[in-house]
């Protein structure tokens, strides 16, 4: 999973006249399609963008455990338990792949964890909202990732080497997910009348905010000119958004669900669909704090790392005393 | 006003009938299809319960190669448990799926010691629990391999791989922390002496234990002590821990006899399926 609101330093694209020798040839490396390996040099502010933009999906991936997290233990069959464990599993997987892309970068995973538990990292806001009943876990799936996918295919051609090798292995995983989530919408679209309701409500629920995942407008999003011309990010907001709506459209109607927006409509002029924008202002909201959800999820990790202290500190303080002991052991031996 | 209609139905065996609605009649006690069904809810009780339990970690974990760590256990034992409830269905020959067994049977028809269903508490306190679990679970799954049943054997054989894993990981994370800092130690002797009582129901036998060992099905409890015992013994001292000196055990769960945490996690587990009868999903 990965969130698409990512801000560069703001200053916008640096001209190529004011760039320094080793920029101009660091960009032109970039724009001949070349792979940024950690040990290489790179801008300052390249490097700062992408412990961000890497450190927010590392971090959405971990709290994105949570809200489907919440479901395991409710399962309906115990095929879809198996499943659903295997799916965070994998979440937790790709947060692992990812801090270990950021620490190629120069700053520690717990560096990263502080920055999260403190506020002052971000991770996706949609993992703010919360999953109500069974069909979100459907909903999460074919919505939250597709639009995950969405964003996160064209980042397997990203400039930089790791972050590039961590999304390949990401997206078919995610892709996946998608797959188990349209499964279970499909079977909640065609079953009981009850089942029914909760696949439509998942859908009307999650709508808007999958729509979101993809950023504010193009035309009110100053920063990503910098990050495009690195190739950090790959696409537009709106082009990703308008790509996600076109492919989701006949997939609701195969499931005889109803997408929650009267304007949604084909535009054979421009070969896609009409739809309305998402409430921007909900959006601002949930990422100032003002989300359903946003208190609990992070308060569910402090907690985690907090209660964990301990044990992370008996682990360090045991390979500590194990190191000792083979020492004391070499120098008696010797 | 015409007369209510007669609600009383006179004969028993009609009666039954009628309420049953050709329902599912159980098995007859004594018999060896009902001692092998028992037997083999017996292990998948196991396995559902603590798969459940170490799932409510799921996103809470102290470190992210633990909450790796622990779904895949997770996985391990769900997988492990479709095995033995599917088999139990089988062997039962009346038409319950492993998932019917696990989501529509009552608190009093599962058969899983009461170990499994104790509540995490601390993770120290969910890794006992867990090492506990694998001591005794190993050297099972090593004994059902020469069951006279193929079908036994051969899952035994596969959940063994998994299983030896875990005991694997749960022995050196208690090692660590029974020797790592005097909190780690605290927490992890604490629990120790907790989950002890709740150890010993493993190695009790019943008459159904009895027949399932004369029959050469499942191995006699009592067998898989000295090998529990043993890995306890080199474990625990060398995670500086004391053996508690008791040998009281609680007991029950095999005979569906719970604690009082049994009705609370099937009422998360079982939620769906009771709330919509007859849905697939």
């Amino acid at each position: 999973m990965y969130a698409q609101m990512v801000k560069t330093d703001g200053k916008g694209i640096k001209p190529r006249e004011e760039m320094t020798p080793e920029e101009q040839r660091f960009q032109d490396r970039i724009d001949a399609g070349e792979k940024i390996e950690p040990k290489e040099w790179m801008p300052e502010a390249y490097r700062q963008n992408l412990i961000r933009q890497i450190g927010q999906h590392a971090h959405s991936e971990i709290v994105g455990q949570l809200p489907e997290g919440n479901w395991i233990t409710r399962a309906p069959t115990l095929e879809r338990k198996a499943i659903l464990l295997a799916k965070v599993q994998d979440e937790a997987g790709h947060g692992l792949y990812l801090y270990c892309a950021a620490e190629t970068l120069g700053v520690s995973r717990d560096e990263l964890t502080e920055a999260l538990l403190s506020g002052k990292m971000k991770y996706s806001s949609i993992f703010n909202y919360p999953t109500l009943n069974w069909a979100d876990i459907g909903a999460v799936g074919w919505l939250v990732d597709g639009a995950a996918i969405m964003n996160q295919v064209p980042l397997q051609r990203t400039s930089f080497g790791p972050y590039s090798r961590a999304m390949i292995r990401i997206c078919k995983e995610e892709s996946f997910h998608q797959r188990q989530g349209y499964d279970i919408m499909m079977k909640m679209a065609r079953g009981t009348p009850e089942q029914r309701e909760m696949a439509q409500d998942a859908l009307d629920r999650y709508w808007y905010p999958s729509l979101m995942m993809f950023g504010p407008s193009d035309k009110d999003s100053v920063h990503s000119a910098q990050s495009m011309a690195w190739k950090i990010k790959i696409n537009t907001n709106d082009e990703l958004r308008q790509k996600f709506v076109d492919q989701t459209v006949p997939q609701a109607k195969y499931l005889g669900l109803t997408i929650p927006d009267p304007e949604l409509k084909w535009n054979e002029e421009k070969g896609g669909h009409d739809f309305s924008e998402p409430d921007w202002s909900e959006f601002y909201a949930v990422l100032k704090g003002n989300g359903p959800c946003n208190r609990d999820r992070l308060e569910a990790r402090q907690n985690a790392w907090e209660d964990g202290r301990w044990f992370r500190d008996g682990l360090v303080a045991h390979a500590k005393k194990a190191d000792a002991r083979r020492a004391a052991a070499r120098v008696a031996a010797e | 006003m015409p007369s209510l209609p007669d609600v009383m139905t006179p004969d028993a065996e009609a009666l039954a009938k009628a309420a049953g609605n050709g329902a599912r009649a159980p098995l007859a006690a004594g018999t060896l299809a009902h001692d092998l069904f028992t037997g083999l809810t017996r292990l998948g009780d196991n396995a559902l319960i603590l798969g459940h339990r170490v799932s409510e970690w799921c996103g809470h974990a102290p470190v992210l190669e633990e909450d790796i760590a622990l779904a895949n256990v997770a996985l391990d034992l769900i997988g492990q448990t479709q095995l033995w409830l599917g088999l139990a269905g089988e062997v039962e020959g009346r038409g319950r799926s492993a998932d019917n067994l696990a989501f529509l049977r009552d608190a009093w028809h599962f058969s899983n010691i009461l170990l499994v269903e104790r509540p995490n508490r601390d993770f120290g306190h969910t890794l006992m629990r867990q090492f506990l679990f694998d001591a005794w679970h190993q050297p099972m799954l090593k004994a059902l391999e020469d069951s006279n049943d193929a079908r036994i054997a051969e899952i035994a054989a596969k959940a063994g791989k998994e299983v030896a894993y875990h005991l694997e990981r749960s022995a050196d994370l208690v090692i660590r922390l029974g020797d790592g800092t005097e909190e780690s130690h605290a927490r992890m002797q604490d629990a120790l002496e907790r989950l002890w009582p709740w150890t010993g129901e493993a190695f009790v036998a019943d008459d159904i234990d009895l027949r399932l060992a004369e029959a050469g099905l499942m191995p006699a409890p009592e067998s898989l002590r000295p090998v529990w015992d043993a890995t306890l013994t080199e474990v625990l001292s060398e995670a500086t821990l004391t053996t508690p000196d008791s040998t009281f055990a609680h007991t029950g769960g095999k005979q569906g006899r719970h604690t009082e945490d049994m009705g609370h996690i099937l009422s998360s587990m079982q939620w769906l399926q009771r709330a919509y009868p007859g849905a697939t999903w």
